[in-house]
């Protein structure tokens, strides 16, 4: 996969601007000449291998590829890349790739963030990202810790979490980024593994190939501060029964043998996980990443409970068609060359009423 | 009041030098006037001020009598001030808003102390004004406002119009909202609509008693209410009876003429131009004469928002205009798409700057161009959001951690504001660094005639990006070293995006001196501190030029920013009276001009007026270890002339 250049890649509309390579790519055009900095073991080396072997897929011009982060242990990642990247300040960055994309719309441009860089500092921006659908793909590395600052709780560790500044246990309600993203509107919202190659490496096919933001939660193990946090997705035996893998078309299925199920709760409306009988069987959930409504993908996202992660859905949870905010950016420059005629600087400075001083 | 004016000692103003009220400069014409049977008397300039409540559209009556007045050929100068609550409750104190025009035939600098005509739409608007009208200047009323209630609102007891309070002023009892609802019967509109109209009344009226043309508020009546034709047509009309009440009552027997200012300017084709309007046309410019794309992030905010509200409008010249979530985002997207190779602005005020300040610091270490448009308003907090100040210094100075030098760049005059938005790109592009440019609401809003610069006047700031290697490593190879500096101005190459072989990582964590590499080396540190301090303290400004026309001045005024105005006018006023003065302006703040220390040595005295409380001066004494005799002002108000003219002569009397 890493010596080949995808021609799936260079007809699809949220890459159609940016140049292609000239030549074939391999995973080490990816790679900068800094020594990567993480603790070993770290599941960012695994993110960031997978990033590095996907690139060469995307057949893009590596020039136009920008990596764009906050502040945090994953926002190191640009460094590592060998492409133009920003190492910028704690939050901002979809703020920062937001002004980039929307200038330049012929860089393809990521973020790289944290769950304490992109749900706690940099909140605000994420949702306003998500909402705008500027053609960002962001990629969320969630460890639930902060990890650069050795060890606090993050806006997504478990309550009652015991931690450096909670030695009582954390009292904070945890954010669950997918339901976050697709309360504020995102129109591509993905959860995937650091440990999962294969899955991580399918996910950002398809974050890299949809129009406009997409937010792709990436669960990462930090060894150092939180070892083991997603254990029960990554435990053969246990992922069984924690891990519910969306499949666009497929019905929603899961544990030994595809035995359980997720079917709508006809009372409230709601989803909810049953043992697949011969009876039920057809009322199986079919998951449908492109709904328009957001509604059952919200409801997949609030099947895991966030204590034991049992029920936790990854892959692509919604994919749908939205307009792009730096497309339309750029027709309304367009439209307005076409209504006024290319700007003229004189006729600006002198606008409507002058009177002249004769010398 | 313009910028080209060569020097103030050769445009002075005969009335401001006397310090005299300037219906005392008036003289006697034979006939005419716009009837040609009353008395018309000549002035060679006239203070207005039309006050009344927020809801009477005193703003766009002061903005058309301005329109009229630039288009006759006065010089001018504007006071526009209101309150921040966009409809305070009506006839009440805090309601009040007011629009204070300076017009002249000759040069002027200010909009002028003190009102020579007050125009009083309620009896709020005549208490909140009065202590500003000097006795024996004339008063308008709207006699209809005058009833019990309306009074009793603002604490008269008795009528001001009736119990002897106002005998010192020449008083011209008007029943405004009568005469316009009269004069709109037939248009079949509510009394309240028809109500709305009094102000064009009173602008019909004034029109007709400064014989100001007329043509161009109608067509603009008939454009800004093309949708609703018969509001348009009502508003001529009461703009019309207005005049024609001039012309044929009797309380109005004399009207004024101030002649166009034509020996004030020089040869050119002129426009009244606000300065928000002004900067945002430097900004257009500067990026045509760059050629470069012009974006603004922007988060809107009160003095600021009317800039960002302009560029939106100029989308065919290319201009992306962000309307982002935060301060922070809207300067997070400019320094993004300053990566991206474009002319990336943010506007703000005062507070909008607190909450950029990491992002300034960001941009300094990454040594990227940006503009950081600051409107100041008085502080702190939210503090006077209508009001002006320039309490923003020392925070566009210092406000950010570590050491991070910012140019600062300010404007002197509402015109200035576009030579200085150039002036401001140059540095940010030529250095590669954020650069303030720090306006404020009083030049913001303000308005003066602007001569309007030929496209080829202007100056070429066109860059070039890095499109190869800079760097020979000891093997040979040829790399890119995105901190490799000009030698000469110590700025970094601009690679931007999608230029090949010139990948490169930068961050805000330090970088290694010419490779950029993250680098925590003690010595590297203080090397790149050091390196980013002498690129700023190393850029290229003119040297200050002194006005000293004596000679022997031993008392300096230096101003810096909007000052300019009032200081200027004080400084002809301190030596038409015999004294003598010598006045500098800074435009540069940050460097300062090469010259400033020698220049303010050579002065016994230097007197630094600043809406603050001494910024400027906490500055020059820090820096030059010299005596400062600082005057501040806080009220949101700019200075006045008379009051400056006095601690002027006090300094020199000293």
């Amino acid at each position: 996969m890493t010596e080949t250049i995808s021609e799936g890649f260079s007809s699809i509309e949220a890459l159609s601007l940016v140049p292609k390579a000239d030549a074939k790519q391999s995973m080490k055009d990816f790679k900068s000449d800094q020594e990567v900095r993480w603790c070993p073991g770290c599941g960012d080396y695994a993110i960031l291998a997978a990033v590095q072997g996907f690139m060469p897929e995307l057949g893009l011009a590596k020039e136009n590829i920008v990596f764009v982060s906050g502040i945090g242990c994953s926002s190191r990642f640009p460094y590592y890349m060998n492409t133009y990247g920003m190492h910028s300040i704690h939050g901002r960055a979809p703020a920062i790739a937001t002004g980039l994309a929307t200038s330049r719309r012929d860089l393809s441009v990521w973020v790289v963030t944290g769950d304490g860089d992109a749900l706690s500092i940099g909140g605000n921006h994420l949702i306003h990202a998500l909402r705008r659908n500027v053609n960002l793909k962001i990629l969320l590395f969630n460890n639930r810790i902060y990890g650069l600052t050795k060890g606090q709780y993050s806006p997504t560790s478990e309550i009652g979490k015991v931690t450096k500044s909670t030695p009582m246990g954390s009292l904070d309600a945890p954010f669950n980024p997918v339901s976050l993203a697709i309360g504020a509107e995102a129109s591509f919202v993905a959860r995937t593994v650091d440990s999962d190659r294969k899955h991580l490496t399918e996910v950002l096919r398809q974050a890299a190939a949809h129009p406009g933001t997409a937010l792709v939660e990436i669960y990462q193990n930090c060894n150092i501060f939180n070892d083991g946090a997603f254990e029960p997705l990554k435990d053969k035996q246990q992922a069984q029964e924690a891990v519910i893998r969306l499949e666009h078309g497929e019905p929603i299925r899961f544990g030994a043998d595809g035995n359980k199920g997720v079917v709508r709760d006809r009372a409230t409306g709601d989803l909810k996980v049953v043992a697949v009988t011969a009876e039920n069987e057809a009322d199986v959930l079919v998951h449908d990443a492109h709904a328009t409504s957001p509604t059952t993908a919200f409801a997949l996202s609030r099947l895991a409970d966030p204590d034991t992660l049992h029920h936790t859905p990854i892959g692509v949870l919604r994919s749908v068609d939205r307009p792009v905010y730096d497309t339309q950016m750029s027709d309304q420059l367009e439209a307005a060359i076409e209504q006024k005629g290319k700007g003229d600087l004189s006729a600006l400075l002198a606008g409507n009423d002058t009177w002249t001083v004769v010398g | 009041m313009t910028s080209q004016v060569s020097s103030p000692a050769e445009q002075a103003d005969p009335a401001e030098q006397r310090g005299e009220p300037s219906h005392l400069a008036e003289q006697r014409s034979p006939a005419g006037g716009p009837g040609g049977t009353k008395e018309v008397r000549r002035l060679d300039r006239v203070i207005i001020r039309f006050a009344g409540d927020s809801g009477d559209g005193m703003q766009l009556t002061g903005d058309r009598f301005t329109s009229e007045t630039a288009s006759f050929g006065n010089d001018l100068s504007t006071l526009p001030n209101f309150p921040a609550e966009i409809r305070a409750p009506a006839g009440t104190l805090p309601g009040v808003s007011s629009f204070q025009l300076h017009f002249a035939d000759h040069d002027i600098l200010t909009p002028g102390d003190a009102p020579d005509v007050l125009v009083a739409m309620n009896p709020a608007a005549l208490k909140a004004n009065l202590a500003d009208v000097p006795r024996g200047a004339e008063i308008i009323v709207n006699t209809d406002e005058f009833t019990k209630r309306p009074m009793a609102k603002v604490g008269f007891a008795t009528s001001p119009l009736e119990d002897g309070s106002l005998d010192a002023y020449n008083v011209h009892p008007v029943p405004l909202t009568t005469l316009t609802i009269e004069a709109l019967k037939d248009f079949g509109l509510s009394r309240k609509e028809a109500e709305r109209s009094k102000n064009m009344f009173a602008l019909g009226l004034l029109s007709w008693m400064y014989h100001r043309p007329t043509e161009n508020t109608e067509k603009f009546l008939r454009a800004k209410f093309a949708k609703k034709p018969q509001i348009a047509e009502a508003n001529v009309a009461a703009f019309r009876a207005g005049w024609n009440f001039g012309e044929t009552t009797e309380d109005f027997a004399v009207s004024y003429e101030v002649a166009p200012a034509a020996s004030a300017f020089p040869a050119g084709t002129y426009r009244n131009i606000s300065g928000n309007l002004a900067l945002t046309y430097g900004l257009i410019a500067a990026a045509r004469q760059a050629d470069l794309s012009l974006y603004l992030g922007s988060y809107p905010i009160t003095p600021a928002s009317d800039i960002l509200h302009e560029l939106s409008k100029h989308k065919n010249f290319g201009v992306r205009t962000f309307q982002a979530e935060d301060e922070i985002a809207g300067i997070g997207a400019a320094l993004g798409a300053a990566f991206g190779g474009a002319l990336a602005v943010t506007t703000t005020s005062g507070p909008g700057v607190a909450l950029k300040s990491e992002t300034i610091g960001l941009a300094v270490s990454l040594e990227l161009p940006l503009l950081i448009v600051d409107i100041q308003r008085g502080g702190p907090s939210t503090g006077l959001p209508t009001k002006t100040e320039q309490a923003d210094l020392l925070q566009a100075m210092y406000g950010r951690n570590g050491e991070a030098p910012v140019p600062i760049v300010a404007p002197r005059t509402s015109a200035d504001c576009f030579d200085a938005a150039i002036d401001a790109a140059r540095i940010a592009l030529t250095y590669r660094t954020p650069v303030f440019l720090l306006s404020d609401g009083y030049l913001a809003n303000g308005s003066e005639p602007w001569r309007v610069p030929e496209v080829d006047e202007l100056p070429d700031l066109r860059v070039r990006f890095a499109s190869g290697p800079n760097h020979e490593l000891a093997d040979g190879t040829e790399v890119f070293w995105p901190y490799k500096r000009d030698p000469e101005t110590l700025a970094r190459p601009w690679a931007v995006p999608g230029t090949p072989g010139l990948e490169h990582r930068i961050g805000g964590i330090e970088k290694q001196d010419g490779t950029g590499n993250i680098s925590y080396d003690p010595a590297n540190h203080d090397f790149m501190v050091r390196t980013r301090q002498a690129k700023i303290d190393g850029i290229t400004v003119p040297d200050l030029e002194v006005d000293d026309p004596s000679g022997e001045a031993d008392t300096l005024v230096l101003g810096w920013g909007s000052t300019y105005g009032p200081i200027t006018a004080a400084v002809r006023r301190t030596r038409a009276e015999g004294h003598r003065i010598a006045q500098a302006h800074l435009r540069h703040l940050n460097p300062f001009p090469g010259n400033l220390g020698e220049t303010l040595r050579r002065y016994d005295k230097v007197v630094v007026p600043e809406m603050n409380l001494g910024q400027l001066a906490t500055l020059l004494r820090a820096k030059f270890l010299t005596d400062i005799r600082s005057y501040t002002q806080v009220s949101g108000m700019p200075f006045k002339a008379e009051q400056l003219a006095d601690v002027f002569k006090e300094a020199i009397n000293d």
